[in-house]
């Protein structure tokens, strides 16, 4: 039996700092969804969304705050928290109910509005948290991103100027994408020129917070075919699998890695893919195009080599060759990637996937990856949370 | 042992009690470790084991290795958020990522004043001291070796 479902529909609200209620963006996005896929909103069986923890009760409980923006039409309901897996997980829990035959149609939906100015921890003192204690010593997130960055130099041989190529390519990408918040190309020498913030990353590397919202309306293969859609989209795997003991590298927010005297260390980033793979049946040779989180510039190289498009090492090499690029072999983030979006959380992993759609049924205009028949995501978030899904046509 | 050979206690107050020892000249971090399976854990871990092939509930408060390799490093150029108290104006520091050889893990910490990032390379080695952070709260900080 085939776990596939199709993808009968995807729409986005547009990335930006727009400071209205998280529930237009998964609205909008919805309803989006809803045209692209030609499903009318009271045939949908099941609503899965992606939870926003900043916007209050209605974010905890975000599939029955979207159903009833959208009208109470009496479907099933569900909410999914798993940081910026989030979307995945709620993606996920449609495909179980679709694959086990207790809804043939559903919608996913994940939305957020963030605050102004950077993320700021809870009040008060709490020795017990190692997040407090972090931030109380002075190491806040770019601390964590510039150490894998600083690390991948030490190692490869990769220089600032190759994490600056990354903002280079990702913001030529993103120029023409109508749902990034920054729509601008940006040459190395801007990059140079921004602000220092946690060495070797400066201030135009690291992703900022963003609010949007994206949904996906999926199906069983079946219900695609009768509906006249069985070339569209399908949905080959989502990987949501948790590290593995001992860590390999120290994750935000924690102070120190697992000790690896018992068992050996495992690499999570690496570990969501491969899993990913081995449900789709395929192998990175397969894959034609990624959406990866690149939180900053030099992140991104770390995700190609943890998909395996690349050997370990080699990641600044295929960027410098441009193999990375729309036009190239293995084209990364070409709907701009966290660069031009901005990181808006329970929305992000749904977004790679509505790129993919889109890409996959040469829909990407100006961004489109030629003859893209397989498509891959990755994301990584705080707490164990991680996914990675793969779609193919 | 007689008072003049005791090791010197920093008047500082610590910023955390109990995550490292007070001896100024050779300090140590404090963490735990499992009884059943010999994980490390910093910081301290005394109830349940997270190495999935150990059921461990009994730990024993252990000094971790006061030196190690560079792993990485970086440095916060701009004011780091609340409940890091700054002087001002702002002073940046530099943050490493050391590893313990013995205990096969990787530590974070802020770097003594006074080493910025151009002084440090990966692999170096660097060892554990105390020193006040800017609110005069003493804390544990990576140095590089003598
Ligand atoms: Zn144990």
């Amino acid at each position: 039996m085939t776990k596939e479902i199709a993808i009968l529909g995807v729409g986005m609200h547009p990335w930006g700092k727009w400071g209205r209620n998280f529930v237009e963006y998964g609205v909008a996005a919805a309803r989006a969804a809803l045209a692209d896929a030609g499903v009318d909103w009271r045939d949908v069986q099941f609503v899965s969304g992606a939870a926003t923890m900043r916007c209050g009760y209605p974010g905890y409980v975000a599939g029955a705050t979207f159903a009833q923006a959208l009208g109470w039409q009496g479907a099933q309901v569900n909410t999914s928290y798993a940081a910026c897996a989030s979307g995945s997980q709620a993606l996920a829990a449609a495909r179980s109910k679709i694959l086990a035959g207790e809804c043939a149609v559903a919608l996913a939906v994940g939305a957020d509005t963030t605050p102004k100015g950077f993320l700021a921890p809870q009040k008060g003192e709490r020795p017990d948290d190692p997040d407090w204690v972090r931030f109380r010593l002075g190491i806040s997130n770019p601390a964590y991103f510039a150490l894998y960055a600083r690390r991948r130099m030490a190692l490869y041989g990769d220089t600032p100027e190759d994490f600056a190529q990354v903002k280079v390519k990702n913001a030529e990408h993103g120029v023409a994408n109508p749902n990034a918040r920054y729509r601008k190309k940006f040459t190395a020498a801007d990059v140079a020129a921004s602000a220092m913030v946690a060495d070797p990353l400066r201030l135009m590397e690291i992703c900022a917070t963003s609010d949007g919202g994206a949904a996906i309306v999926v199906s069983s293969l079946e219900y695609a075919r009768r509906a006249g859609k069985a070339d569209a989209p399908r949905i080959a795997a989502i990987s949501t699998v948790t590290p593995t003991f001992a860590s390999e590298v120290v994750e935000m927010p924690d102070l120190a890695t697992d000790s690896a005297v018992a068992a050996e260390p495992q690499r999570f980033r690496g570990a969501l893919p491969r899993k990913a793979y081995e449900e789709a049946g395929i192998g990175p040779e397969d894959v034609d195009l990624a959406e990866v989180y690149d939180l900053s510039t030099a992140l991104e190289l770390d995700w190609m080599e943890d998909l395996q498009l690349c050997a370990r090492g080699d990641a600044a090499r295929l960027l410098r060759e441009g193999a990375t690029r729309v036009g190239g072999r293995i084209p990364v983030n070409p709907s701009g990637g966290l660069a031009c979006f901005g990181e808006a959380v329970p929305a992000q992993a749904l977004a790679q996937v509505c790129e993919l759609s889109w890409q996959l049924r040469g829909q990407a205009g100006a961004r489109q990856v030629e003859g893209a028949r397989v498509g891959i995501t990755a994301n990584q978030g705080l707490f164990g949370h991680g996914s990675s899904v793969i779609v193919k046509r | 042992m007689g008072p003049e050979s005791a090791a010197p206690v920093p008047a500082a107050l610590p910023v955390l009690d109990g995550w490292f020892t007070l001896d100024a000249r050779a300090p140590h971090l404090l963490g735990s470790r499992c009884k059943s399976c010999g994980t490390f854990y910093f910081p301290k871990l005394t109830t349940f084991c997270r190495n999935p092939a150990c059921a461990g509930e009994s730990f024993e408060e252990v000094p971790l290795s006061r030196s190690g390799r560079l792993w990485s490093y970086t440095n916060a150029c701009y004011q780091p958020p609340e409940p890091y108290v700054a002087a001002q104006p702002y002073r940046p520091f530099a943050i490493a990522a050391v590893e313990l050889k013995k205990e096969r893990m990787i530590v974070l910490g802020p770097v003594v004043r006074g080493v910025g990032v151009e002084a440090l390379h990966v692999g170096m080695d660097m060892e554990l001291a105390l020193e006040p952070l800017d609110d005069g709260r003493l804390s544990w900080k990576w140095k590089p070796a003598r």
